[in-house]
């Protein structure tokens, strides 16, 4: 039984979707004006007509983000170039932590073998600390291992976390018990259980977990800027970063492209959140708790 | 642990590996490490360094800014968790009670989980604007809104850009733990109590207890965490320092002042939290799930 649902109702609702709409929604409008009409009518809450252009310029990298002339440091490199990265950090993120992860919690679920629970202990010790708490040192230890301005440098430090091993380990706990018995009577060993059994169990887990991955991936924002000094490894979020600290120096920003900036960094993310929303849901409300 | 388990030599080591390697490598040595410079005094070259104890400690804990930083971080944590919980809660109520548009507003209200909290303060920054904001003038005609010189403008600015982000998320839980109260119970719950609202906080608010003290310490993670993305783009810290977060502090401290041991003594202590906060969660976790 429902209760009767009442304009006030869709009325909270409506107020909650355009609190939550407009900021994006600012940006996106502001990014089909130009630069100079921003600045002098203010931001636009509807579209004007510089919409190929901003975008165009934005991708080659060939205007500035800045209205002053001279100082290309951070269009120097186009946004395709920073779309390729924040990609690459994304899925390389995500794949490489559902793959260590599933291998790591098929050990600690099904193996008996010494040192197990030591190894265990250790690896979801690494729950406890985020990155941002001890990031000098690990800074420190990627530079002297020469792995700065490298993908590697870039995404292994970022996997070393047990999230994801965390959430497999307990979706393995939950595959009924029979399943492991009946592979061992068809005389199937371990690796053809992961492979035949568990792996196509999981495809909805992966998934899941992959959504909610490559949002956390694509939005690294303070480990890239430490690890990448070559503007070639430049992400997005780098490119945000930067337009942040020119502002910060006291110079005007080219207003549509640097909305334009914000959108496309947003724009990869929030398209997979909507169209996978529902595993993405699945994902957080069975996995996290 | 599963009862049946593969009894093999070699295989299971193989398998867990790479994920420890990677943890021993990028996860304990720095976090030893972080320990270890806490209790050194390095130059500012980094040429030498002399062994002072727990002096770091002392001198983090006891200082003025320490305690600045700490007060802001517990308002602003406390302010965000509120409202980011209070308007889930309340979207999450109303979009439970419809049933054709259910989908419709779910992904209208989750997409911004997908937004990067720097993003989120870049376009922050424009929104509060002097110069072309919408949310500068229309809170400039309200009061002498200025988060550039008032701190507590500027707290404001950051705790909208922070709740903005985080709604999406608690409502998702919210929605989720509404769903799963059983319809008996509610049918029930008409039968005997005619106002909705008392019907909320006396049926589904107690049935919502757990789902609410999970988003607790996520919320609380969220706000010490992952603002530093919004507080590095919208204030960084300004004015005064008066908006600096203790995760943000930290970063200051160490890169930016390149004072290693003290910067370092600061993230042992907030690892001491978040463990503190952990071991809460988890206890919670493991009495609620039953393998």
């Amino acid at each position: 039984m429902r209760t009767k649902v009442s304009f006030l109702d869709h009325g909270i609702l409506w107020a909650g979707v355009i609190f939550l709409l407009m900021p994006l929604w600012i940006a996106f409008a502001s990014s089909t004006h130009t630069a100079e009409y921003i600045a002098n009518e203010g931001v636009q809450f509807w579209f004007g007509d510089n919409f190929i252009n901003t975008y165009s310029g934005l991708l080659n990298g060939t205007s500035s983000i800045f209205l002053e002339k001279g100082d290309n440091n951070v269009t120097g490199t186009g946004a395709w170039i920073m779309l390729k990265n924040s990609l690459i950090l994304g899925f390389g993120f995500a794949i490489g932590k559902i793959i260590f992860s599933m291998l790591a919690a098929y050990a600690i679920v099904y193996f008996r073998f010494p040192l197990a629970n030591l190894f265990f202990w250790i690896i979801f010790a690494s729950l406890l600390l985020p990155l941002e708490v001890r990031i000098i040192p690990s800074y420190e230890i990627v530079a002297s291992m020469g792995l700065v301005n490298t993908y590697t440098g870039l995404i292994l430090p970022l996997i070393a976390s047990a999230t994801a091993t965390f959430f497999f380990r307990q979706f393995y706990l939950s595959v009924p018990e029979e399943l492991i018995e009946a592979a061992r009577l068809d005389n199937a060993g371990p690796v053809r259980f992961f492979l035949d059994i568990l792996l196509p169990l999981s495809k909805t887990m992966i998934a899941a977990i992959f959504i909610i991955m490559f949002v956390v991936g694509w939005n690294q924002y303070l480990w890239p800027i430490l690890m990448t000094t070559d503007s070639s490894f430049n992400t997005l979020l780098l490119g945000i970063k930067n337009i942040v600290n020119v502002i910060d120096e006291g110079k005007i920003p080219a207003y549509n492209r640097v909305f334009a900036l914000s959108v496309l960094a947003v724009t990869p993310p929030v398209l997979i959140v909507i169209f996978f929303q529902r595993w993405f849901i699945k994902g957080l409300v069975e996995t996290e708790k | 642990m599963k009862k049946q388990q593969f009894q093999h030599s070699a295989l299971p080591y193989f398998l867990i590996a790479p994920q420890l390697l990677i943890i021993l490598i990028f996860f304990v040595w720095p976090a030893l490490q972080s320990v270890q410079l806490s209790l050194y005094l390095e130059d500012p070259w980094g040429l030498s360094s002399t062994f002072v104890g727990l002096d770091n400690y002392t001198d983090a804990l006891s200082s003025d800014y320490y305690h600045q930083s700490a007060l802001f971080t517990l308002i602003f944590s406390s302010a965000v968790t509120f409202f980011s919980l209070a308007l889930a809660l309340l979207l999450a109520v109303k979009a439970d009670k419809v049933i054709h548009a259910q989908t419709s507003y779910k992904i209208l209200l989750i997409w911004p989980y997908a937004v990067a909290p720097a993003v989120a303060g870049l376009i922050g920054i424009f929104l509060f604007d002097s110069h072309v904001g919408p949310l500068y003038h229309l809170l400039n005609q309200l009061w002498a809104f200025d988060h550039k010189l008032d701190p507590t403008d500027a707290t404001l600015a950051l705790i909208l850009m922070s709740v903005w982000k985080q709604i999406s998320i608690n409502f998702v839980y919210f929605l989720a733990g509404l769903q799963s109260i059983p319809r008996a119970v509610k049918e029930a719950a008409a039968i005997d109590c005619q106002s909705s609202f008392k019907r909320f906080w006396s049926i589904d608010f107690p049935l919502l207890a757990p789902t609410t003290f999970f988003l607790l310490v996520i919320n609380i993670t969220y706000a010490f965490f992952e603002t530093f993305g919004i507080i590095d783009t919208l204030t960084r810290g300004a004015p005064g320092g008066e908006t600096t977060s203790l995760v943000y502090k930290v970063y200051r401290d160490g890169f930016i002042g390149a004072d290693l041991g003290g910067s370092s003594a600061q993230s042992v202590i907030l690892m001491v939290f978040v463990m503190a906060l952990t071991v809460v969660q988890f206890r919670f976790i493991e009495r609620k799930i039953h393998y």
